[in-house]
């Protein structure tokens, strides 16, 4: 009974979290099924390829790579590529994603950008079970994510509606996210860091490839800077307690 | 492609991504003491990270031709704005979503 009380008092702190997710992930799946559905593969590839990969860019490339010429090991560099952040993801949740049980690799297995970004940045309120929490952040997005793709695979060309424009609910999203963690934080560099020099490898490198040169600057400097950082957060965190 | 290789492609997409998801956990699990090089990126790369995620979700706006980008930097503007002001998630997605959606009508 106890147990159950648990799971219904974390399931009702962690759908609200993922209400946006729940817009955008219905439109972006819609759009996903019926792109499918127009490139030749039914509503059961949408169902099955949503809830087998789970990241919605990836998807949309692998819709051409099954167009295209049988290549395993081309494929599997591109998805590497396309999905490398993920490594930052890991690296960044090692610590929040601990002690959650049997339910880590489900954890692990969903983290997509939207669950790593809500599951970082949640207040789980005090009494709540963490690891129901991050379970239902993680499953209730994988669940939009699914049954948007199956309806767009089912509805295919029927639909016809101007929702265009509602894909920016990700990016209002990831701002926010982004603002929470400024308005948290009392050193800037790092946020800072993150914005400009993915800018900076975006127009050196186009839209395509602009990812893995980012992510290896940054690394590149936050290891440079370690010692520097790590005295002037220090500093910023004495100075905020006096 | 026969439905098998198609099957395979789809197979190598989810190991794939899984070997990115899966990959830090492995390397360092709980059971040994992480590196302390480790632990200061797990506190500082996030917020990069998101940075990195805010730039991602805008990469395929054009600032040379069409709206040269303008509809989605006032709506990105108004979200930080309203953000700090109100501190209320949705009322900051939702406004900047829909007023996202009325600009490229415009």
């Amino acid at each position: 009974m106890n147990h159950k009380h648990h799971r219904a008092a974390a399931f009702r702190a962690a759908f609200p979290t993922t209400v946006p997710i729940l817009a955008g992930f219905l439109f972006l799946g819609i759009a996903y099924g019926v792109f499918m559905n127009l490139s030749g593969f039914g509503a059961g590839w949408a169902f099955l390829m949503s809830l087998l990969i789970f990241a919605g860019s990836m998807e949309f490339v692998t819709v051409g790579l099954l167009l295209g010429s049988f290549n395993p090991l081309g494929a599997l560099l591109l998805t590497l590529m396309v999905n490398a952040r993920h490594l930052f993801y890991g690296i960044s949740m090692l610590e929040k994603y601990k002690g959650t049980g049997w339910k880590k690799p489900y954890l692990i297995f969903g983290m997509c950008d939207e669950s790593f970004s809500i599951n970082y940045s949640a207040k789980i309120p005090e009494g709540i079970d963490r690891g129901w929490y991050l379970f239902f952040v993680t499953l209730l997005n994988h669940l939009y994510w699914v049954a948007g793709a199956t309806i767009g695979g089912l509805l295919g060309s029927f639909v016809n509606f101007d929702m265009k424009g509602l894909e920016f609910v990700m990016t209002a999203l990831f701002v926010v996210i982004f603002v929470e963690q400024w308005m948290k934080e009392k050193v800037h560099d790092s946020a800072l860091l993150g914005i400009v020099i993915s800018v900076v490898s975006l127009i050196v490198f186009g839209a395509d490839r602009f990812i893995i040169p980012a992510m290896i600057a940054i690394l590149a400097v936050l290891t440079l800077t370690r010692k520097g950082l790590e005295r002037k957060t220090a500093a910023a965190e004495e100075g905020g307690c006096a | 492609m026969t439905v098998a290789e198609q099957v395979m492609i789809v197979a190598v997409v989810v190991l794939g991504t899984m070997a990115t998801r899966f990959l830090p956990f492995l390397v360092f699990p709980p059971g040994k003491p992480t590196p302390e090089y480790i632990r200061y990126l797990g506190r500082v790369l996030p917020a990069a990270a998101i940075g990195l995620l805010v730039v991602y979700s805008l990469k395929d706006v054009n600032v040379w031709v069409g709206s040269r980008g303008l509809p989605e930097l006032v709506s990105v503007a108004v979200v930080i704005w309203l953000h700090l002001w109100k501190k209320n998630m949705f009322l900051s997605i939702a406004a900047g979503t829909i007023l996202y959606m009325i600009l490229i009508r415009l």
